[in-house]
């Protein structure tokens, strides 16, 4: 993507920190504080490498801890409960998060793009980010306690004859809530802002936090210790470029809104007369909200209209990349949408595709990225009918197209400019809103934590622009000395395992970086004892 | 499941050897078997079966890698695990019926008492790996079903 990336809209209170991120076009030129005094000064600002020295010269006070992991979201949560399970005391770990529980951003985002606590969110069975096992499953738990054993036979006949199972979003919060009290979350973490990593002279890092201001007698702390994980999620989020101009230009932020922004008053306003929404991106926010509004049409016997663009337009079956149609290689697709079950094709996350990448290097592995991703959501049945119905009774239009420019029409309308392949010219189409569903993500850079490592540790990007990790998850170029850098989640997409930022693969993860510091000597290997026993504590809900 | 062939066929002679061989040792004496069966001649014939399901088995898991292949999620759904107990049952069947598995006569088992004993160790065998199998190994999920 070359645009520039933008600022996110207005700032909430209800909205999680790590959603409203300050994204400066261009950073300050940042000035040293003086010495003694507390802050960051020239000298820990321009060194790549602290030493004990300066730290104490600046004044900052310095915590012990063995382990840092930085984010505090499920990635964190994930990752540390590995870690209490193979049988670390919470003393020997800190989280540090500006997050007051873990699925705080998780939660956010799910709930703005259409799937409050009742509803279903893309996500296997078998990911339980709350249980490293995996088992019981959410469809075995639901059958059990809410005894729905329908449910059974759902994930019996999926994909085949059913829908995949997915769980509701309250079942997860639920069970992360519990797995959090059982581990001793709230003893690990600490509160405030990560400003930066750095190594540190004779190993390990210093992490420096920022706590809120008068929590703590000065304005920054650091943390000492030889292992830091990485886990802060999305560095944001980025709108189409002409989406942007028309918000800057009109300063406009309430008719042409981000599905991941709060846009509650788009469906209410359909509520109180007929209006039209333009919705762009063919992904899974894209069905979600397309569900929202045919929902509340047939619910309240509303008539609102719907004009759904594509960039790219799916109308068959296809071979991402391939001119020919490759048996082998065949993914679903219909008017518009290319269907998958979940993100990736689902045996990245354990079977032959996960072997297959693992052994992939540069060009070869950023090519087998683009085949198997692009933008896709799940066939249901249930959206299936509904598009169906749409377009047969012509209320929901589908075509594909890019925009050009964007302007207000006499009557108030949002008129987009759309150059469609096949027609002769460009087609102007008026819409009331318009709902950006495509989710760019923007640049790691945008990430204060994550440029700072880039500029000063040596750490590089891998083929598809991400954090470079090794198979392990260790950050390539940050090691200091017996000290090691792990990263997991959405900033490390474009490694050796594709599936980083869903609950599975925070938990392959989580497990490979768990094996590495067992052999480094932190914790121990959860082996067949080990992990028949940690169960029985989890079942118990006793701590492990 | 998500299986590499690897992994598919260590999981067929490992875990089949073990959750099949207690299902098999724990059936065993309540099959129908003729009238006369000794009871080591019962458990012979039993784990010579065991044995059969495991190494026709293998040739089986090269035809469903293959199959797997035309699947764009290479995934292998749990509904598959179970319903090729048909496939595998007839051709476990029409070896013993034409004689043709080695330290097992002719006619020495009774259709019924072999599919008591097949259909058990099947759907025993298939729910341990769609669940508790996870929990004593942790890595085997993510490995494609390998064990070593």
């Amino acid at each position: 993507m070359s645009e520039s990336p933008t600022e996110l809209g207005s700032i909430d209170p209800s909205i999680p920190a790590t959603i409203i991120r300050e994204r400066p076009a261009v950073a300050p030129a940042e000035g040293g504080a003086a010495p003694g005094s507390g802050d960051l000064t020239d000298e820990l600002l321009k060194s790549d490498q602290w030493t004990d020295a300066m730290l104490q010269a600046a004044g900052i006070p310095v915590a012990d801890v063995p382990l840092v992991s930085i984010g505090g979201g499920i990635g964190s949560f994930v990752t540390v409960d590995y870690l209490r399970i193979a049988g670390t005391p919470t003393s020997r770990i800190a989280v540090l998060s500006n997050l007051d529980f873990p699925w705080q951003t998780y939660e956010y985002l799910t709930r703005v793009s259409q799937i409050p606590r009742p509803e279903r969110i893309r996500s296997d069975s078998a990911s339980r980010p709350d249980n490293i096992w995996g088992f019981p499953s959410y469809a075995l738990t639901e059958a059990f306690q809410e005894g729905k054993w329908v449910e059974l036979w759902h994930v019996f006949t999926e994909p085949m004859w059913a829908d995949f199972y997915t769980p509701k979003a309250g079942r997860v919060f639920a069970g992360l809530e519990r797995e959090a009290k059982r581990i001793g979350w709230d003893q690990m973490l600490v509160k405030g802002q990560v400003r930066m990593v750095r190594k540190r002279q004779g190993g390990g890092y210093f992490v420096i936090l920022t706590p809120k201001a008068g929590v703590t007698p000065t304005k920054r702390v650091a943390y000492r210790a030889e292992f830091v994980h990485l886990a802060v999620g999305y560095p944001g989020l980025r709108y189409l470029k002409e989406l942007q101009d028309f918000r800057t230009e009109h300063k406009d932020y309430y008719h042409v809104v981000s599905a991941y922004e709060e846009h509650e008053h788009i469906y209410g306003a359909a509520r109180t007369k007929p209006i039209t929404v333009m919705l762009r991106g063919g992904g899974i926010v894209a069905s979600r909200v397309l569900q929202r509004i045919m929902d509340d049409r047939e619910k309240y016997g509303l008539q609102t209209q719907i004009v759904h663009v594509f960039r790219t337009f799916v109308d068959k079956a296809h071979s991402p990349n391939e001119q020919t149609l490759r048996a082998w290689n065949t993914r679903k697709g219909s008017n518009g949408f290319a269907y998958q079950g979940f993100n990736y094709p689902k045996s990245v996350w354990g079977g032959q595709l996960k072997a297959e990448m693992r052994k992939l290097e540069g060009p070869a592995r950023a090519t087998r990225y683009k085949e198997m991703g692009g933008t896709n959501t799940p066939w249901r049945r249930r959206w299936q009918a509904q598009m169906n119905q749409g377009r047969r009774e012509g209320w929901y239009q589908i075509m594909q197209g890019t925009v050009d420019k964007m302007r207000l029409d006499e009557n108030g309308k949002i008129v987009s400019v759309v150059n469609s392949k096949g027609q002769p010219g460009p087609i102007e189409i008026p819409a009331d809103y318009i709902i950006d569903c495509t989710g760019l993500e923007a640049d790691i850079t945008e990430h204060r934590v994550l440029k700072d490592l880039l500029d000063h540790s040596g750490v590089g990007r891998n083929p598809v622009g991400r954090l470079d990790v090794e198979r392990t998850f260790e950050l390539r170029g940050a090691a200091s000395g017996p000290g090691v850098v792990y990263a997991s989640g959405a900033t490390t997409l474009g490694g050796y395992f594709p599936g980083v930022d869903t609950f599975l693969g925070l938990q392959v993860a989580a497990q490979e970086i768990a094996d590495d510091l067992a052999r480094r000597g932190f914790c121990k290997k959860i082996g067949t004892f080990r992990s028949i026993s940690q169960w029985m504590k989890w079942a118990r809900n006793k701590q492990p | 499941m998500l299986p590499t062939l690897g992994g598919r066929i260590q999981t067929r002679i490992i875990l089949l050897a073990i959750v099949g061989g207690i299902v098999t040792a724990i059936i065993t004496p309540f099959l129908p078997l003729p009238a006369g069966t000794t009871m080591s001649q019962a458990y012979k014939t039993t784990f010579i079966i065991l044995a059969a399901v495991i190494v026709v088995g293998i040739v089986w898991e090269l035809i469903y890698h293959l199959i797997m292949q035309w699947r764009w999620e290479k995934d292998w759904p749990t509904f598959f695990g179970l319903i090729t107990m048909i496939n595998e049952g007839i051709v476990i069947w029409a070896l013993l019926h034409f004689g043709l598995i080695p330290g097992i006569a002719k006619g020495a088992v009774p259709t019924s008492a072999f599919i008591i004993d097949f259909v058990l160790v099947w759907i025993v065998f298939w729910l341990w790996v769609n669940g508790p199998m996870r929990v004593v190994n942790i890595r085997w999920r993510f490995f494609g079903g390998r064990l070593v």
